[in-house]
């Protein structure tokens, strides 16, 4: 039972490492601010999900499981707001975006 | 009654996180609760923006829903930047929600997706940066609207 406990948290950790390691090729790959945002969104999201999930079944079934989650829900919030007010003031700076524009912008 | 509601939240909340189960600690978690909302009662906090009960019932589901898109956009996006090929594009849509924790959510939903940012909101204009033209169309047919619009919960 430990051992597919094991596996299984092996599993997690792989794939959120992975993802911050591509996370990170792309924030350097990227031309602009605005792709490179995504890029950083992508580890808030999949990194530390993964990570939480994998740290979640190691710990089994406890007070410490109610308080990993409690830390995903508030990076949940809080990660698009600092995305967003990167972004915002990017678009206020008046930096133009890489590529293509559909429509009226605000 | 949102008060109380505030009140449950709290003292769930402290429960969980203190770990005591004993008499005198957790009547003492009562009184700094009652005290946290006696507070925000006064500050005017408890309002449908602080406590938006509405949500509660369908959260669960909603979040569960967000969860699995992230998931699929994680992967989309780990493709893109593997690629290397981006088409970046900027637009702007329509918001359906009415109310202000409405459009929060969204334009958060929005954000935590990879592969698609909020970049300004003007009343109910959102202008939204997408890392391809895929991205963008996930957000253009309206599926997360619709889905917020159901969190939301109000005729």
């Amino acid at each position: 039972m430990d051992l597919i406990k094991d596996i299984i948290t092996g599993i997690c950790f792989f794939i959120g490492s992975l993802s911050i390691i591509i996370g990170a090729c792309g924030l350097i790959k990227f031309p602009d601010v605005f792709s490179r945002v995504h890029a950083a969104g992508m580890i808030d999201t999949g990194g530390t999900a993964f990570f939480l999930l994998g740290m979640i079944i190691q710990t089994g079934w406890s007070l410490i499981t109610v308080k990993l989650l409690l830390v995903g829900v508030f990076i949940f919030f809080t990660s698009p707001v600092s995305s967003h007010v990167i972004v915002n003031l990017a678009r206020q700076k008046k930096i133009i975006p890489f590529g293509r524009k559909i429509g009226k912008l605000l | 009654m949102k008060s109380l509601a505030l009140f449950i939240i709290l003292f769930i909340l402290w429960l969980l996180m203190s770990g005591h189960y004993t008499f005198l600690i957790t009547s003492l978690g009562i009184a700094s609760c009652l005290l946290c909302v006696f507070l925000a009662k006064r500050a005017n906090l408890i309002d449908d923006e602080g406590l938006p009960v509405s949500f509660f019932p369908r959260i669960i589901s909603y979040l569960l829903w967000l969860f699995k898109e992230i998931i699929i956009s994680n992967y989309s996006t780990a493709k893109t930047i593997i690629n290397g090929k981006i088409d970046p594009e900027i637009f702007t849509i329509k918001s359906s929600q009415k109310s202000e924790v409405g459009k929060v959510t969204y334009a958060n939903s929005i954000t935590l997706t990879p592969g698609t940012v909020a970049t300004q909101i003007k009343d109910d204009i959102f202008e939204v940066h997408a890392l391809n033209s895929d991205f963008g169309d996930d957000v253009r047919n309206g599926e997360m609207d619709k889905k917020v619009l159901w969190l939301e919960g109000k005729k």
